[in-house]
């Protein structure tokens, strides 16, 4: 195209053609520019529609937990009609022959998910208890202390760790965890803690709500260590000088330059780790005994919301059953929902500031 | 008096630094050492459970010696199959969004936050979502039910990775290609999205790595199924609930299987986890800048 516009001659500017002339013929008066364009393609659409397309994507990560939302509403309707709100706190029946109470009785129809909340919550403070600690410890050394030859594998390891399947973490304490509580752990503790009455010696089988603590320790220690590493990251490093130079200690200086300015960020770390704890289904189902009682003893076996449903959902005798559990899912869903919005906040109000950063 | 009282404090302050210390090297230690025990108990043990007929041969009935999980590990790839045609497209739009297009509003922020969120999840909820939203109307478990819950769960890993793999590609290259009368679609998609492939794919690998060893949305979805099947309308059986069952069960046998099953994932979960590893420390996007 552009050899026929230069071959053309150079008088026929537009001043010489009339109005009426260049209305009669608009094709032949196209600049190269202009044609070039065309050939490409209207992008005004195309941008519009690739832009819309990606926002759709977006936005069905909101569609996505209100359709989560309104299909576990919808499911455990039933539960919620059957029990309200007496489900989480209430007792439903007492055995007929012992006396004993009764939680989760699928072949007469009465389901309560208090013994279910309890192990959940007594499995993940526990946990959380071991592990917080040891995180924060080992979040100090990485930062603060370490060579750098050794960070970066010591980091590797962590972020490695946090990958591994539950299902793996459940084998390895399957096979290796509980009977090492058996035969080592357990009987010190009973031994030499069995006064507080939180640790009875009447679980021969290694399971319980100890065993679920201690794998869980384990599983969510990398969350906890790796968050609080980003955060301790993020303070600024004219904190750390500003207290050194006032002829701080490197602990004094990690106590007043680093902690201090990382503290809202570790608790939410720690909520984090909080959040997974309570969601956790394969690893603990696989050691925390499986029974539906609410018992003082930490060695004891129990159940947790998770672990209840992974069990029972798939041979559910009943609707009522069906809805029941999923009713406890749905309890699960939004309990982790804000543990974690929370724990984000708290994260981001401390390192909003700092730089992007590879990991 | 005074001198003494100050050299005490001193020396206080100086030990109190030191069992500091000793404090964090303690942890480092109480942590990093039984976890690399875990991991290598875990490999030698698995390496030992391996063999051939692992990968090639189904399962025997139970007591029987022998066999495999060829099932499992087909009906693994079905059901990851499924999970990345919904996570993988889904994921990268909406990763996408937010680092060429939302930077910096409040959708965007929104839109990033949920997904944070929706990541810590119980993924056994996500399995219940799929089980009333598929498995009810069909009125029968199936693959396709397991792969959209596996799916719904890879969409914030993706999203996520992909939005830090975008921004980590410079402005200049953007401001290149419009400034060559590329449409901004193009730009992102042939620019872009290009330069930053190899981190997208390995953000794509790390969020199958991790539901590749998901067992709880499988439970009542996927159901498991003794028998080699591909029918995405048919209950499947996966790799992590063949370990489960074989787990918790009484057989010697049975347990070699599960130790040999942990290990291949382990190996996908290494293998994904040193790629994105790589890709975003030593640089693969540096070439760009």
């Amino acid at each position: 195209m552009p050899e026929i516009r230069v071959s053309q001659p150079p008088t026929q500017s537009p001043p010489k053609v009339s109005v009426s002339e260049r209305a009669a013929e608009p094709q032949k008066e196209i600049s190269a520019v202009r044609q070039f364009l065309n050939t490409r393609g209207n992008s005004a659409f195309a941008d519009r529609a690739f832009r819309s397309l990606m926002v759709l994507c977006a936005l069905s990560i909101f569609g996505i937990v209100l359709l989560i939302l309104s299909e576990l509403i919808l499911r455990s309707g039933h539960a919620w009609h059957q029990f309200g709100l007496k489900f989480f706190f209430q007792t439903p029946g007492h055995d007929r022959y012992s006396g004993e109470p009764t939680f989760w009785d699928p072949v007469n129809g009465s389901f309560s998910a208090l013994p279910f909340v309890y192990g959940t919550l007594v499995s993940s403070f526990l946990s959380l208890l071991i592990s917080v600690p040891l995180a924060v410890g080992l979040a100090i050394f990485l930062t603060e202390m370490c060579p750098r030859v050794l960070r970066g594998p010591l980091a590797f390891i962590t972020e490695l760790l946090a990958a591994i399947p539950s299902i793996i973490y459940g084998l390895w304490a399957v096979f290796v965890l509980v009977p090492l509580l058996r035969e080592h752990v357990n009987p010190l503790l009973v031994k030499y803690l069995g006064w507080t009455g939180l640790f009875a010696a009447d679980n021969p089988t290694g399971l319980g709500y100890v065993a679920a603590a201690v794998i869980l320790a384990i599983m969510i220690l990398p969350i906890i260590s790796s968050l609080t590493r980003e955060v301790m990251t993020a303070v600024p490093h004219s904190q750390r000088e500003a207290v050194l130079a006032l002829g701080a200690t490197r602990w004094e200086m990690i106590r007043m330059g680093v902690l201090r300015n990382a503290r809202i960020g570790i608790v939410g770390a720690v909520i984090l780790g909080l959040g997974r704890a309570l969601g956790e289904t394969m690893a603990v189902t696989m050691v925390i005994g499986n029974t539906p009682q609410i018992s003082k003893s930490l060695l004891a076996n129990g159940s947790s919301m998770a672990s209840v449903i992974a069990n029972e959902f798939a041979e559910a005798v009943s609707d009522l059953h069906r809805s029941s559990l999923i009713e406890i899912g749905l309890a699960l869903f939004i309990v982790t929902i804000i543990v974690n919005a929370l724990a984000r906040l708290l994260v981001w109000m401390v390192t909003r500031g700092a730089p992007a950063r590879a990991h | 008096m005074a001198a003494s009282a100050n050299s005490f404090r001193s020396k206080y302050r100086a030990a109190s630094d030191h069992f500091v210390t000793g404090l964090a090297i303690l942890a480092t230690v109480l942590v990093v050492v039984p976890l690399v025990a875990i991991f290598v108990y875990l490999l030698l043990k698995g390496a030992s459970s391996l063999n051939l007929d692992f990968f090639l041969k189904n399962p025997v009935p139970e007591g029987e010696s022998g066999g495999g999980m060829a099932n499992a590990i087909v009906g693994s790839g079905v059901l990851l199959g499924i999970a990345s045609l919904i996570g993988v497209p889904i994921g990268i739009g909406a990763g996408i969004y937010l680092a060429e297009f939302g930077r910096g509003t409040r959708l965007a922020n929104a839109v990033r936050f949920t997904a944070d969120v929706l990541n810590g999840v119980p993924s056994i909820v996500m399995g219940l979502a799929a089980y009333s939203l598929i498995v009810i109307p069909q009125q029968h478990f199936s693959a396709l039910s397991g792969g959209v819950a596996l799916g719904i769960m890879m969409i914030p890993t993706v999203a996520r990775t992909t939005e830090e793999m975008l921004l980590m590609v410079p402005n200049m290259i953007r401001e290149a290609a419009l400034g060559l009368g590329l449409s901004n679609w193009q730009s992102v998609l042939s620019i872009t999205v290009k330069t930053a492939s190899p981190g997208i794919i390995t953000g794509c690998m790390l969020a199958f790595a991790r539901v590749a060893g998901e067992t709880a949305p499988l439970i009542f979805t996927a159901l498991g199924n003794a028998f080699y099947s591909t029918n995405p309308n048919r209950p499947i059986e996966a790799l992590p609930l063949q370990i489960w069952v074989y787990a918790t069960g009484p057989y010697e046998d049975q347990h070699r299987l599960a130790w040999a099953g942990a290990l291949v994932l382990i190996v996908l979960i290494v293998l994904a986890v040193s790629l994105v590893r790589y890709v975003t420390s030593r640089g693969v996007l540096k070439g760009a800048s």
